[in-house]
């Protein structure tokens, strides 16, 4: 996916200056900016729920304005920041929309469907509460069913606002593990927008920085956590180092450079 | 794969649905002035019994009794598919100000003469033209910047909705006291007037509303999750919302315009169908239009039931009359399916 000189206003104001990327098949990327740098814009200008008012979006040599939303789904999963629903929808009934971009009106699910919508339960861990109702489960249980969603979509790329802004310690591992696994396996490009350095730092192939609505740096964690580049970005004294225990990288933050 | 409990549930409450709505078809067949017996109208239905039987269940009872079908399915499926898309609890096919809208059209209707034009025409037509113009009116007033908000979309709806009212009662006020008494009555509705040329009217547009409506329903389900899972799942949300608005209006429209306001309908029997079937609008829709469809005939027959201590009874006093309670009996006993958490 190549992003072509984005550019985005908002009620006039710019939000996204001339964005260039290009997204690589099968890496996971990392978005990370202070908020309202335009980071959220930039996902929902990846599969059209906002279109860009200059430059272009390119999924395999199809511009994404000319695609319909249904073909666009077809390629392109989102996993959003809140999943609160409040209707008793079945887990099953969450997961089996994911094959809502193949299937006409009149389609109801074929066999190719189910064993689809088995699939993923089964790789997100959710098979055994298939008839529990959505509205009562717990914030990482929703994320895992919202996950197995996305996977029914068959996508080539996965896109994440804030995937572990709502959930407790030691789900945010378990989700981020669970699709950094997915991605190897499936070579599956994913994309996640997310204001938290370590788990980035943890998790991503390749990170941006988004400052002042444009980009700031883009490339390998080494080029680009750099203690001056978070400083500028974040006003944070950080850096970049590797856990001694699992050999992950991650960032140890030592605390805010800006003098009130 | 073993069959899926809501599938069981749809199945179980669509048998029960037609077992009563059959039952309560004959009771309200039978129905006039003065009460034929149930064996009596199967006579006729089987092509035999008096020529005066005849007539009254063939010519006097049975436009009605399809009308009430047809409406009651309507305003049904039309509130259970304005819950989903806005999604509002409290959505009803009157929120957005479709009720009064139609009854400042029949008052107008009532208090006007138009060369030509007979009263028995101009007030359906203009009680549709000015509810469909209503809604689009309020469609228009809540765009900001080609965006439709939902909260924006309620406010002006109950905004114009009021405006209406009091331009209802103005015209209530103004009027003669018989042109007054055709007001009032109307806007408590009754199913007495139907005609089968009427019918002839209400059924096409009602049916094909609901089939269109129905075909959207996966797309439906999906914005019940929020705009955003929506557009995320493929679904061109402001061409789904605009489809839905416009055919719920047209349906509302075609059954308002002929038998008057019919509250409650179309809010308390959507809620009480998701509480046996789930939200799923692929077998929400269905079995509400069938429930719409019995309760607005068991109405009916209970508006004439009374006939001996209270003269038939307009059925839009019935429908809130028996729904009130029942729906405040749910909502204490299952509070939080109900209200949504």
């Amino acid at each position: 996916m190549n992003i072509e000189n984005l550019k985005f206003n908002y009620n006039g104001k710019p939000v996204l200056n001339g964005i260039n990327v290009d997204i690589r098949e099968g890496e996971i990327l990392g978005i990370l900016g202070q908020n309202g740098c335009g980071k959220t814009t930039l996902l929902k200008n990846l599969n059209k729920n906002l279109v860009p008012d200059s430059g272009c979006v390119i999924l395999d040599d199809n511009n994404l304005e000319e695609m319909s939303k249904k073909e666009i789904a077809r390629s392109i999963a989102v996993v959003p920041q809140t999943n609160e629903i409040r209707f008793a929808f079945t887990v099953r009934d969450i997961v089996s929309m994911g094959r809502m971009p193949f299937m006409g009106t009149f389609d109801g699910e074929s066999s190719k469907d189910v064993d689809i919508i088995n699939d993923a339960m089964e790789k997100t861990g959710i098979s055994t509460f298939s008839d529990r109702y959505i509205n009562t489960m717990s914030g990482g249980e929703r994320q895992r069913v919202i996950i197995a969603r996305a996977l029914v979509q068959n996508p080539k790329i996965l896109l994440m606002d804030e995937p572990t802004l709502h959930l407790d310690i030691n789900t945010q591992f378990d989700v981020l593990d669970l699709i950094s696994q997915l991605s190897k396996e499936n070579k599956l490009t994913v994309v996640i927008v997310s204001h938290d350095l370590s788990m980035v730092a943890r998790y991503c192939d390749r990170v941006m920085l988004i400052k002042d609505h444009e980009v700031y740096a883009i490339g390998t964690l080494d080029e680009v956590l750099t203690p001056d580049n978070m400083d500028t970005v974040f006003g944070v004294d950080a850096e970049l180092i590797t856990d001694i225990k699992t050999g992950k990288r991650t960032v140890f933050l030592h605390g805010s450079t800006k003098r009130l | 794969m073993k069959p899926r409990k809501e599938h069981t549930r749809a199945l179980i409450a669509i048998a029960f649905l037609t077992i009563v709505t059959i039952v309560i078809i004959l009771l309200d067949l039978s129905w006039a002035n003065w009460p034929l017996s149930i064996s009596q109208v199967i006579d006729v239905l089987m092509g035999g019994g008096s020529s005066v039987n005849r007539t009254i269940v063939m010519t006097i009872n049975l436009p009605r009794v399809v009308m009430g079908i047809f409406v009651g399915a309507g305003l049904a499926v039309s509130g259970a598919v304005m819950q989903a898309m806005f999604r509002n609890p409290m959505a009803s096919p009157y929120i957005l100000g479709l009720s009064n809208g139609a009854a400042l059209g029949a008052a107008l209707g009532m208090v006007t003469t138009i060369p030509l034009i007979p009263v028995a025409i101009a007030v359906p037509a203009l009680a549709f033209i000015v509810c469909f113009a209503t809604v689009m009116l309020v469609y228009m007033l809540s765009r900001v910047g080609g965006n439709i908000q939902i909260e924006t979309l309620l406010l002006s709806g109950i905004a114009v909705s009021a405006l209406l009212s009091a331009l209802v009662s103005l015209l209530t006020f103004l009027s003669s006291q018989d042109q007054m008494e055709q007001i009032v009555f109307w806007t408590m509705g009754s199913l007495s007037k139907a005609t089968w040329s009427n019918l002839m009217f209400v059924v096409p547009v009602i049916s094909m509303g609901i089939i269109l409506m129905a075909t959207l329903s996966k797309e439906l389900n999906a914005m019940m999750l929020g705009d955003a899972h929506a557009m995320d799942l493929g679904v061109d949300i402001r061409k789904v919302r605009i489809i839905l608005l416009i055919f719920s209006t047209l349906v509302i429209a075609a059954a308002v315009s002929f038998v008057g306001v019919i509250g409650f309908v179309g809010l308390i029997i959507p809620h009480i169908v998701r509480l046996v079937v789930g939200p799923n609008n692929r077998i929400l829709i269905p079995v509400s239009a069938f429930a719409g469809a019995t309760y607005l005939v068991m109405c009916d027959y209970i508006a004439h039931s009374m006939y001996t201590i209270t003269g038939v009874l307009p059925i839009g006093i019935i429908t809130a009359i028996v729904g009130g309670p029942y729906f405040i009996y749910l909502l204490r006993k299952r509070k939080r399916e109900v209200g949504w958490n």
